[in-house]
Order: structure tokens, then C-alpha cells, then sequence
């Protein structure tokens, strides 16, 4: 069960490696667009790196909602097995 | 109908130079390297390689990915790579930083003719491995632009702000001189004011090696890589297959004299033609090759007998080098300086004709034309001059040539300004 300073540091780390966003920039209040500069076929491989370090699946229809770094680690955290 | 003829005291010029080659990351080092005769071939030392008949490739000097800022270099494949690279050096060394709007350039008068052979083919595999392995699930996102054979064009247009078009030729190993051609005629037909133009290739892959070796179209000299590609020469078999990109500024003469700009040469005349003969056999006539150059000749308005050089398609063929330098001779005369560029670069399919044009710019600019290599005993017939070294001599105009599995013939005619 990975803690939310873990994910957060674990999203940070997937956001760095796809779209260059800095570690220091990630907080749960960022929005992955409108903050980070996210767009959207990286926002798919943000997701499918999510999915393969947390253990989790984030259906389609969910990826939407996720609009802020928060926003996904909650999701991360009542997801994720 | 009657043909667009270029307004000869308002000519169409090229302003701006950029490659990405086997023999240098940018142009300065490619001509220097060309005129010393080397060879950018050399052994795959992929593991991949291992089984492959052919085993030996013209790899780009320069790792594209290693110029490029590194999340950006994640998002391409190695062809888009390679003509950004390209196309940035060319757009700077046209006078030009950031977008066409940032130069005070109207975006809707900027176009981008970008051509390739084979587009995104290592994306594409690299991601056929990923489903076979991981399922369609894992397959990325970034596959579809990855892919795609119009992506370096359109990454290209995105970083200088084209508006007028963007499009890209396939026509195989003549993709990059029909999208020069193409360029000319966007400014010819008042379509644009400045034209990105050239070609691309990477795709070095066990498929694509595998697909040509097939058509027993390679050189198979794994032994000595550096003397595999052989234009005329009476051992070649085949050729060696190279990747890069190669851009070229286009504009016409006012267009840079109003912004202060001086120009390399003047793209004085383009043609493209079709044999209508065979799949991939080139017309042993090689009517359809003539009739392109002497086309291109004449659209310039320049004299056949100021055309001292051809930088020739010359692919290292037994088929393909021959008929090309029958016409030559019977075209333009035996005492024609022909060089073959492919015998350093390797085959850089729809890149060739780009890098090729900017070797042909550069020689009618400077007065030196390039050697061709491993000439060691050359084929009976060949009657035009093929220097071994590097040659002085006035270069008033030059033709370059290309040709594509297809039939698709192109011939650029470029001369002093």
C-alpha cells in the first residue's frame, strides 16, 4: 500500500520522464493541462505508466476526470490493489 | 496547357541549408567530409543484425535523439528527428529564429515540403513487438504521429509556423527531390513566399534490410562496409543502405534581397516524370530519366552546355548506374562531371535527393565537385568524367537526379546566381 507522498512523488517521476515536467512543479492542486502543459496523448501514457506502478486500471471514462495531480492520486489511492 | 515559366529576372533561390547525414551532423561537416571521399558506411553492430545477409549501413553520424531536448526526442520517431534537426539548421542559416510570425513572416505565405520513402517504420515495429508482448493495451499513444509519413512534415510546419501547406511526397528514393520540385512550384504558382523543403529517412530495421535484400537490391560486401557502395564500378552489387535529412530554404530572389539574405544559387528548374515501365526496374533506356533532366534544363532557361555537373542518382546497382550515365553522355556529353554521392552516404532513399541537392548547391556555390569512392575498375561504357577526387571547376549550373522504385524520375536544376 504505497502512501500519498509516495504516489505523488511516483506520478512526479512518470510526469518528468514523458511530458519534462519538474519534480518541484507537481502538487495535487496542478492541473495536468492548464499547469503542467500536459497534453493529451501524453495524459494516455501518463495514465498507462500510472497503471503499471500503482497496479491500477484507469478506464477511459475515468481518465477525464482526472483534471489535477490530486485528482489522480485519490483515485490512485481507492483504486489501486 | 501552357507551362508556369519562372520569371527569370525574379528567380527562385535557395537561402538556407541544413543535414543530418552518415558524414556529419550538420552541412559544414558533410561537404568537407564528401570532398575528403569518405565513407559513411559501416558493420551493424545491432544483435538483429546478426542473421541479416546485409549487415553493413550508412547510420547518421549524429544521433538525432542526442541533439534534440529529450522528452521531445521521446515523442518522434528517428525520421522526424532527423528533419527537425535538419530543418532547424536550415531555417537559422536562411536568417530565420522560432516561428515564421516571430520573423515578421506572414504564416498563410510559409509552406513545407518534406518527402520520405518509408515514414515512421522503426515506430511502427517497435510497437508490433509491444502488442505481440504486452497486449494492445501497452501500445503507445504517440504511435499513430509517430508513424505517419506526413509527421515530418507537420512537426516541421508546427516549429516554423507554416500556414500556407504542408505536404510530403512519396514517390520512394525520389521523395526528396519531387519535394523540392513541388517547392518551386509553390512559389511559381504564387502559393507561397518561403518553402521548407528536403526529405528524411530512417529506417534501419531488420524488415525493411530484410525487404530489400530480398530483392537482391544490397550490396552484401559485409567485409568491408566502407567499399561496399560502388557506383560504376565493375564489382558493385547492390546498395548500401544509409538515413538522414536533408533541408533546403526556397524563396524568390526579391523575397531575400528585401530582407537582406544572399543566396547560395538559384533553383533554376525542376521536372518529374514517370517510365510507366516497371514496378522497380528503371527503363534500361532511361528515357523517362532524360526526358525529366532535359526538361529541368530547359525550364531554367541555362544552356545545356553550361551544365559541366551532374550529381547523379547513382545507387551502386548493376541496373540502375549505367543507364543513368548512357544518357548523361548522349544528353549533356561525355566530358560531363558526374559524381556519385551514394558511395560515401549510402542510400538515403527519400532523403537522398536532399542531401544530393545541397551537395549540388554547394557545388555550383563553391566551384568543387565531389568524388566518387571505390571506382576501382570502372564499367565498360562509362564515357563521363567521374573524378576519383575531389575536382575544381567552374560550375555555372548542375543537375541533380533521382529515382524511385515506381518509376518516379525528378531532376533539379540548380546554377549560379
Amino acid at each position: 500500500m504505497a502512501s500519498t507522498e509516495e504516489i505523488l512523488a511516483g506520478l512526479a517521476e512518470i510526469l518528468n520522464e514523458v511530458a519534462d515536467v519538474a519534480p518541484e512543479d507537481v502538487s495535487v492542486e496542478k492541473s495536468f493541462t492548464d499547469d503542467l502543459d500536459v497534453d493529451s496523448l501524453s495524459m494516455v501514457e501518463v495514465a498507462m505508466a500510472a497503471e503499471e506502478k500503482f497496479g491500477v486500471k484507469i478506464p477511459d471514462e475515468e481518465l477525464p476526470k482526472l483534471k489535477t495531480v490530486g485528482d489522480a492520486v485519490s483515485y490512485i489511492e481507492s483504486n489501486h490493489s | 496547357m501552357t507551362e508556369t515559366v519562372p520569371s527569370t529576372n525574379d528567380p527562385v533561390v535557395v537561402t538556407g541549408l541544413g543535414a543530418t547525414t552518415p558524414l556529419g551532423g550538420d552541412v559544414a561537416t558533410f561537404w568537407t567530409n564528401l570532398l575528403a571521399g569518405r565513407s559513411g558506411v559501416a558493420k551493424l553492430t545491432e544483435e538483429w543484425a546478426e542473421p541479416l545477409a546485409v549487415r553493413i549501413g550508412a547510420r547518421m553520424s549524429v544521433d538525432p535523439a542526442t541533439v534534440l531536448p529529450r522528452v521531445q526526442a521521446r515523442r518522434l520517431d528517428r525520421a522526424e528527428q532527423a528533419a527537425i534537426v535538419a530543418a532547424d539548421q536550415a531555417w537559422e542559416d536562411a536568417g530565420f529564429k522560432g516561428t515564421s510570425e516571430e520573423n515578421g513572416l506572414d504564416p498563410a505565405r510559409v509552406a513545407v515540403v518534406i518527402g520520405t520513402g518509408i515514414g515512421g517504420v522503426t515506430s511502427l515495429m517497435d510497437q508490433h513487438d509491444i502488442i505481440l508482448a504486452k497486449g494492445p493495451s501497452k501500445v503507445s499513444p504517440l504511435l499513430i504521429p509517430m508513424n505517419m509519413p506526413n509527421g515530418p512534415a507537420a512537426y516541421v510546419g508546427l516549429r516554423v509556423g507554416a500556414r500556407a501547406g504542408v505536404h510530403t511526397p512519396v514517390s520512394a528514393c525520389a521523395s526528396g527531390a519531387e519535394a523540392i520540385a513541388y517547392g518551386l512550384d509553390l512559389i511559381q504558382l504564387d502559393r507561397a513566399d518561403i518553402v521548407v523543403v528536403g526529405g528524411t529517412e530512417a529506417c534501419m530495421h531488420p524488415l525493411t534490410i530484410s525487404g530489400f535484400a530480398q530483392m537482391r537490391a544490397m550490396s552484401t560486401r559485409n567485409d568491408e562496409p566502407e567499399r561496399a557502395s560502388r557506383p560504376y564500378d565493375k564489382n558493385r552489387d547492390g546498395f548500401v543502405l544509409g538515413e538522414g535529412a536533408g533541408v533546403l530554404v526556397l524563396e524568390r530572389l526579391s523575397h531575400a534581397q528585401a530582407r537582406g539574405h544572399q543566396p547560395y544559387a538559384v533553383l533554376g528548374g525542376a521536372a518529374m516524370t514517370a517510365d510507366s515501365h516497371d514496378i522497380v526496374q528503371p527503363d534500361p533506356e532511361g528515357s523517362g530519366q532524360a526526358r525529366a533532366a532535359k526538361t529541368a534544363i530547359e525550364r531554367s532557361g541555362i544552356a545545356f552546355s553550361d551544365v559541366v555537373h551532374v550529381n547523379a542518382h547513382a545507387t551502386s546497382t548493376p541496373a540502375g548506374d549505367m543507364a543513368e550515365a548512357y544518357w548523361i553522355a548522349d544528353l549533356l556529353g561525355e566530358q560531363t562531371i558526374v559524381s556519385g554521392t551514394k558511395s560515401m552516404t549510402g542510400h538515403l532513399l527519400g532523403a537522398a535527393g536532399a542531401i544530393e541537392s545541397i551537395a549540388t548547391v554547394l557545388s555550383v556555390q563553391n566551384d568543387v565537385i565531389p568524388p566518387t569512392i571505390n571506382l576501382d575498375d570502372a564499367e565498360d561504357g562509362l564515357s563521363v568524367d567521374v573524378p576519383r577526387e575531389a575536382r575544381k571547376a567552374t560550375v555555372t549550373a548542375a543537375l541533380n537526379d533521382s529515382f524511385g522504385f515506381g518509376g518516379h524520375n525528378a531532376a533539379l536544376l540548380f546554377h549560379k546566381l
